[in-house]
């Protein structure tokens, strides 16, 4: 299957905030000037733009190829869909939040005002881009700064872009390679460090450390049991040969 | 008229404890009716606070004497040490008790606890820890069996609990080998969050080795509080051999800490002008000063120093742990944390229904078997409590 991704390209975009009002109206969220001005993920917001001066760039949900809310979640609550979005399965949520914590990006947000409460983050308009239709977001940006398509496809398109205004950009495709590739990818005009982006994360998946620790698992169960027994044999043995020897050991009957 | 004497220091403590349980009671109703937003301090750049970093991280290692008292009776058959084992088991039975309670108000949802037993995905530490204390817990409470049947009586029932003794407890050490390392594990995914002094790929190995250290600590605390409380005989003899040990696993966890430093070049880290580098020095000051009394033999024979020494570990063990969840999640999550009353609350409510049950269980079940009768006999002379208990 052919992947979708989405395109976001800082130097496009002009700040007018109509990715995040589609975005509201996607969710049925509440949308207004005092959360507009909040330039932060949040329950009510799943994605913003975040302003740089005369820059911007846009926070959303960066949908990894191997994604650190997939590998950490311990009830698999979130899916990275052969299409490419991350989708999150509330019905299996209980609330851990051990995907805030390891998400590179900060993007889940959580609904700390209810009772019971839901992780919530963006899922690229999985519905949306199944049926073949763009997301939310690229449907509404008027200047084409974001646009949905196939992965290739957008990361030729970034290329050529930047090979015919190499000026005008920082030389990188964000997401290309980040923790282990992501299915947005962003292009900015000056280093994405600049525009609040992490700058020190690695280009292979964080879950790798955690693989690597838990790999140690089976090993330490068939070791740590063998092990065991076997010291315990040996030490309750000593004690059984006293016992035959007449020692002064309480009398404990031979079992083999 | 030593009676008089210590009343008012028993109600004094009893108060506290009423007003500790009142005021959690209101914090659990702020908690469970008005959520999480409500009750903490957190929000999306911190998801984890003091109920993750305090209550569930350090609940889990403190009640660590439990699998390493089990494994040297049961399966070293190092039989002196039986006198203690029984107050390490229900320490750690209590604990995870309480861990799993502290959860339940962690979770956003917490009637979905079970979920990881069904919904698996072997690729999280956060399963694998979550199915650990499930089955540690069980076995937790299969050790924990004997005690309450001694007491009821129920003689066909002990007997088959203990026929099963073995199989349990090495089940009981692999899996608090798995999940007290997991628990490092689970900060192995933030390398970009935590601070260069805490993350270390090694923080499964530093988690367990720490753990084992406050697990004999702890021992050493309550036996110490247990004597004092119940005007028991202190198995000095005993302490003092597990503190050598407690020595020898203190150098070896800060060799471990300083070498991995050296190693990721963080130690110049240490020097730097900021509340990260402040907090390690108290985390490592307060297991290096135990670790560096602990190696002389004339300390080791006084009960007061013994027990000075755990409280420093308990403290080092706890900074260490507050360190890798709060303080080194700080500047890389780009915002400070500092729990709210009820957060507090709540942890403190917990802590002191841990120490009222061990006081209650101690009292009514045959925890400190064969020291019965020496209870009686000092029960009814207290004054000749602080002897016994200075002396061997």
């Amino acid at each position: 299957m052919k992947q979708r991704a989405v395109l976001y390209d800082s130097t496009l975009c002009v700040g007018c905030r109509a990715c995040e009002e589609a975005c509201a109206r996607k969710w049925n969220l509440p949308y207004n000037d005092a959360v507009a001005s909040k330039e932060q993920l949040s329950e009510n917001k799943l994605t913003t733009i975040a302003t740089y001066g005369e820059r911007y760039a846009r926070r959303m949900c960066m949908h990894c190829a191997e994604p650190t809310c997939v590998s950490v979640c311990p009830v698999g609550a979130f899916q990275k869909t052969p299409l490419g979005p991350v989708i999150y399965l509330e019905d299996r949520c209980m609330g851990c939040r051990y995907c805030m914590l390891a998400c590179p990006y900060s993007v889940p947000v959580y609904e700390w005002s209810k009772t019971l409460p839901k992780v919530r983050k963006c899922d690229m308009c999985y519905d949306r881009v199944r049926a073949g239709k763009p997301t939310s977001c690229s449907e509404a940006c008027p200047t084409g700064a974001t646009i949905t398509g196939e992965r290739n496809a957008l990361i030729k398109e970034a290329q050529r872009r930047m090979t015919e205004n190499p000026s005008q950009y920082n030389g990188r495709i964000y997401g290309l390679e980040e923790v282990g590739g992501t299915s947005v990818l962003m292009l900015a005009g000056v280093p994405m460090e600049q525009l609040g982006v992490r700058a020190n994360l690695p280009n292979a998946p964080l879950s790798l450390a955690t693989h690597a620790a838990l790999s140690f698992v089976p090993d330490i169960v068939g070791v740590g049991a063998v092990l065991l027994s076997g010291v315990y044999w040996i030490t309750h043995r000593r004690e059984e040969v006293a016992a035959a020897e007449g020692g002064p050991q309480k009398g404990r009957e031979k079992t083999k | 008229m030593t009676r008089l004497l210590r009343l008012p220091r028993l109600t004094f403590w009893q108060l506290v404890f009423a007003l500790l349980m009142l005021v959690g009671a209101y914090a659990t109703y702020v908690r469970f009716f008005h959520g999480l937003g409500a009750a903490t301090n957190l929000n999306d750049r911190f998801p984890w606070g003091i109920w993750i970093g305090f209550d569930v991280l350090c609940g889990v290692g403190l009640a660590a004497g439990g699998f390493t008292l089990a494994a040297t009776v049961h399966i070293f058959n190092i039989e002196k040490y039986k006198p203690i084992v029984r107050p390490a088991i229900l320490t750690a039975f209590l604990g995870y008790t309480l861990v799993i309670l502290a959860l339940l108000f962690d979770l956003g949802r917490p009637y979905r606890v079970w979920h990881p037993l069904v919904m698996w995905n072997p690729h999280s530490v956060m399963f694998e820890v979550g199915w650990c204390v499930t089955l540690y817990t069980t076995v937790l409470a299969f050790e924990f069996a004997p005690m309450v049947l001694e007491r009821i009586g129920w003689h066909a029932g002990l007997k088959w609990v203990r026929s099963a003794m073995i199989p349990l407890v090495i089940a009981g050490v692999i899996l608090s080998t798995l999940h007290q390392s997991s628990l490092g594990s689970l900060y192995l995914i933030v390398p970009h969050k935590l601070h260069p002094l805490w993350y270390t790929p090694l923080l499964p190995i530093l988690f367990f080795v720490s753990a084992i250290c406050v697990g004999l600590a702890m021992t050493i605390f309550e036996s110490w509080h247990s004597a004092k409380a119940c005007g028991r005989y202190l198995e000095l003899r005993l302490l003092a051999g597990l503190s050598r040990v407690l020595a020898v696993l203190l150098l070896a966890y800060l060799a471990l800490r300083f070498l991995d430093l050296a190693r990721r070049g963080a130690l110049r880290l240490i020097l730097e002008q900021r509340m990260e580098s402040y907090l390690f020095g108290l985390e490592i000051a307060l297991m290096l000063l135990p670790m560096l009394l602990l190696f002389r033999a004339h300390v080791r024979r006084r009960a007061g120093a013994l027990y000075a020494c755990s409280v420093m570990v308990i403290f080092g063990f706890i900074t260490h742990r507050l360190n890798v969840s709060v303080t080194g999640m700080e500047a890389g999550s780009g915002v400070q944390y500092l729990p709210k009353w009820t957060e507090i609350a709540i942890t403190l409510a917990i802590v002191a229904a841990g120490f009222a049950i061990f006081r209650f269980a101690t009292k009514y079940l045959p925890i400190f078997g064969e020291e019965e009768q020496h209870s009686e006999v000092v029960a009814v002379a207290p004054e000749a409590l602080p002897s016994p208990v200075r002396g061997d």
